[in-house]
């Protein structure tokens, strides 16, 4: 008894063939739409941005006149913000990820927080914002200033970094360590002396790109009432500020009214890519030059 | 130690100045873990921070406007004299963009995986994978700044009755910035699939397309779901892109080229006007952060639960 009718297959083989190579066509179709929407995007943020990006743009304060508007403020608003953000977070976060790694036992404590942050990494962003309307600008009475948008920010980003470190640590070899205590180092000496050089290349591109999150984040900030408006510059983490996003997004807003604020929205957006592309390039350089192989 | 200084050394003093700061670094040693266990904490202290804060004052608002009245209410109405709170309007603008947003993540996501994880060759691969990304990592600011300026007035050429904000365009737009996160969550799942598995079919004479839709898709199927749900709670949970190109029209209705708000964009809207604190509109704020918070997490939740329950282990 025959189990395959070969006149069968081979009938049917044609059409299996043509809808084999039908969707391999598709499927590679669907991925250039990805990146032709992409291309799109970045091809029109240059056409509108690059007529008004000039010296001028970068160095001149917040003006009501499209001419002479400038986006010094948001670029010294978001370097202070920045500031806030980067030890704050790496501190909590790298912190966070030794405990877990090195110190918390295998049991429900250790897998209640494991299962606290990736739920908060789910979190929507405004709700943060919230939470730092509620407790950093109004319970503690900080207003919209540096270091309450910045504490938001950082808690925001906390997850990124803190999985970012775990992993890092834990590819750092056992051998490493039990070299280490065989040596009569303790736990602390340990971890400070051996695991964490080890780990901090990934530690450190982790960070860059929680930054690079926080830079281009909008709504908690703009919750937390950050305004664009006439502002003197940012001088230190108490002073109110804004940021690039928070400035697009105004000036896109208001775009329906004076046309040629989405240049300098659009303008504006050039930059925040550039910024973006500059911090992940080096999180890149960073990742592949010290990330050790052991 | 101070030898130098002729003076005789006792050996009994060194051992005690050695002891004394061995018992500095073994109470240093000893804090070390509950200092490093303080910092962890500060996620779950932020986890608290959000339930508690929504939670007083979402109470609050219950207090003044009726429990039913919020979640069966069509109208909303927040600013003046008679106002009214109704979440419907915000509940079905959110679910509005979100399907909108799905119907283009989902499929041309799930192709994406496809092709990277099954058709593409590991160089293509390679050079594929990072450009997504880039898609990934754009602001979302950006892409409202993209529905804004350039999809709205692109869709109003063809479609004569679009609103200059509508909801349509941010939805397909919302759609497009989660296209990377459902692609590269669907290939790990795909990725994850062993070869012996594909080997097989492919010795029984499947073609390529059989494999990935007879083998390689229900074995990983786990995680491809769990993608679809995150990718639904991103669409959820996104603001500035509806902020920006969806307008703030309360309106309850079905049509997509109408003005609609979000949940998330009503946050914006009334934060941005400085609620004062202790009027029902600000109390309302927090109500509907505590839906969109129950929302999102519910929607985490189920994720973690179906690629936990519904994993095929090989």
């Amino acid at each position: 008894m025959k189990y395959i009718d070969a006149a069968q297959v081979q009938k049917k083989m044609g059409s299996r063939l043509f809808a084999n190579n039908l969707a391999k066509t598709l499927f590679f179709l669907a991925t250039l739409f990805g990146l032709l929407v992409l291309a799109v995007l970045i091809y029109r943020v240059l056409a509108d941005g690059l007529g008004s990006l000039n010296m001028g743009f970068l160095t001149n304060r917040l003006s009501t006149d499209p001419e002479r508007a400038g986006i010094m403020g948001a670029i010294l608003g978001t370097l202070w913000l920045m500031l806030v953000v980067a030890p704050v977070t790496m501190i909590l976060g790298v912190g966070t990820a030794i405990y877990l790694e090195e110190y918390a036992k295998k049991g429900r404590l250790q897998s209640f927080i494991q299962t606290n942050i990736s739920n908060l990494a789910g979190v929507p962003s405004v709700v943060f914002g919230i939470l730092g309307l509620t407790i950093f600008a109004r319970a503690l009475d900080l207003g919209s200033i540096v270091l309450a948008g910045g504490l938001t920010m950082a808690l925001l980003v906390l997850p990124v970094v803190v999985v970012a470190s775990q992993e890092a640590i834990r590819s750092v070899p056992q051998f490493l360590r039990e070299a280490s205590y065989g040596m009569g180092a303790t736990k602390w000496q340990t971890v400070k002396n051996v695991v964490l050089p080890a780990s901090i290349p990934g530690i450190l591109t982790g960070v860059i790109l929680a930054l690079s999150r926080a830079i281009g984040e909008t709504a908690p900030l703009v919750v937390l009432g950050i305004p664009a408006l006439l502002i003197p510059l940012p001088e230190g983490i108490f002073d109110r500020f804004t940021i690039l996003p928070v400035q697009i997004y105004y000036w896109t807003l208001d775009s329906a009214l004076v046309a040629e604020y989405a240049n300098l929205a659009a303008a504006t957006i050039v930059i925040l890519l550039i910024v973006l592309f500059a911090m992940n390039s080096i999180a890149i350089i960073i990742r592949n030059k010290f990330q050790k192989r052991f | 130690m101070d030898h130098k200084s002729g003076k005789p050394i006792k050996v009994s003093e060194l051992i005690q100045e050695k002891k004394k700061s061995k018992n500095f670094n073994q109470t240093f040693e000893k804090l070390i873990p509950g200092i490093l266990l303080g910092i962890a904490a500060i996620s779950i202290l932020t986890t608290i921070g959000i339930l508690l804060t929504l939670l007083t004052e979402t109470i609050n608002f219950f207090r003044e406007v009726p429990f039913l009245d919020f979640f069966t209410g069509t109208q909303l109405k927040p600013l003046g004299e008679n106002a009214v709170f109704g979440v419907l309007p915000l509940l079905t603008g959110t679910l509005i963009s979100t399907a909108i947003a799905m119907v283009v993540a989902i499929p041309i996501g799930l192709m994406t995986a496809v092709f990277l994880s099954e058709y593409a060759s590991e160089k293509l691969r390679r050079t594929l994978k990072p450009m997504l990304e880039v898609l990934a990592g754009i602001p979302t600011i950006v892409y409202g700044f993209f529905a804004f300026t350039f999809v709205t007035p692109l869709l109003r050429s063809f479609i004569p009755g679009l609103e200059p904000t509508n909801i349509l365009s941010p939805g397909l737009v919302m759609g497009i910035m989660i296209i990377p996160m459902v692609a590269s969550l669907s290939e790990d799942a795909m990725s994850a699939v062993p070869n012996t598995m594909r080997e097989g079919a492919l010795a029984l004479g499947a073609t390529k397309l059989e494999v990935t839709w007879k083998v390689v898709v229900p074995a990983a199927i786990s995680g491809i779901i769990a993608s679809f749900v995150l990718g639904i709670s991103r669409a959820i949970g996104e603001t500035m892109i509806v902020a920006i190109a969806s307008g703030s029209s309360k309106n309850f209705t079905f049509d997509v080229t109408q003005s609609m708000q979000t949940m998330t964009a009503y946050i914006v809207e009334v934060t941005g006007g400085e609620a004062a604190a202790g009027t029902t509109l600000y109390y309302s704020l927090y109500a509907v952060a505590m839906t969109l918070f129950v929302f999102t997490l519910v929607m985490n939740l189920l994720a973690q639960y179906i690629s936990r329950k519904f994993r095929e282990e090989y």
